[in-house]
């Protein structure tokens, strides 16, 4: 069988994967938990203890797309920030660390909340890359026509890569 | 899935919501890498819409840029928006006079 998912016991996921597989997915994720550092939090000691931070957008395009807006008014939008990101943060890196934990070679089994984690760990892999890459919704023909030498390409196939897994994680759990 | 529980009060609401006015919605706009089956998926598994409901509503934000996913009280919807951003959908809430 080809590598990726397939229903397991329990609402549960069974996870097949080869070595380079899966040290390649522990690299994109190690990438991910690197540029989602835990959030900024602000001077004050209380809010510090109830985890509200400063509010402020992210500038860095990948970070945009991984904390976007909650509202078009730039105001709304940051109060809503201070109060939710760090959670937010707190979350993708939880489930980033749910999946370097239980990644392995061979035949392994997820919990379905595991599977969740996954689910969410995967995209937010792919919306990295995604944004880092630019891509469009033309990106598999985009692909297709790319030359083999083209320096994008490795990056490419590889997203591509982590959409086919994406997509095999889902109607696993469907 | 995850849903409920996080929160020590699950408010149950139901299937077809019948109360006359629902001033917040929680909107979900197109973006180039979500993939169609996995926004199937999350508006299923977020909101528990039967599947044909879910797939209706992802081929709206598809096609037509965007789709109103639920609709609710100012806090329903902040608390919509924060689980869908948690799957990596693009989501906002905005009052639902605004269109």
């Amino acid at each position: 069988m080809s590598s990726g998912f397939s229903a397991g016991k329990g609402g549960g996921v069974v996870t097949t994967f080869e070595a380079g597989e899966v040290s390649l997915l522990r690299s994109l994720v190690s990438m991910v938990l690197g540029i989602v550092a835990p959030g900024e939090t602000s001077d004050d000691p209380l809010e510090r203890a109830l985890g509200i931070g400063g509010g402020v957008a992210p500038s860095d395009p990948v970070l945009a797309r991984l904390f976007p807006a909650a509202y078009e008014d730039a105001q709304e939008a940051s109060e809503f920030r201070r109060y939710t990101e760090a959670t937010l943060r707190d979350g993708k890196r939880a489930d980033a660390r749910t999946l370097l934990e239980t990644a392995e070679p061979g035949r392994g089994e997820l919990t379905s909340e595991q599977a969740q984690a996954w689910l969410r760990a995967l995209n937010d892999v792919r919306l990295t890359l995604g944004t880092k890459l630019g891509v469009t919704e033309e990106i598999h023909e985009e692909i297709e026509k790319m030359p083999e030498d083209d320096p994008r390409y490795p990056a490419f196939v590889t997203y591509d890569w982590l959409t086919y897994l994406q997509d095999s994680l889902v109607r696993a759990l469907w | 899935m995850d849903v409920g529980s996080t929160s020590p009060i699950t408010v149950e609401r139901p299937a077809t919501d019948v109360r006359p006015d629902l001033p917040w919605v929680t909107i979900v706009w197109n973006d180039p890498v979500n993939l169609m089956s996995y926004v199937t998926y999350v508006f299923q598994t977020v909101f528990g819409y039967p599947k044909a409901k879910a797939e209706k509503l992802m081929m709206d934000v598809h096609h037509k840029g965007k789709a109103v996913v639920s609709s609710g009280t100012r806090e329903e919807m902040e608390r919509d928006v924060q689980i869908l951003h948690s799957y990596g959908l693009w989501a906002t809430v905005q009052p639902d006079s605004v269109k």
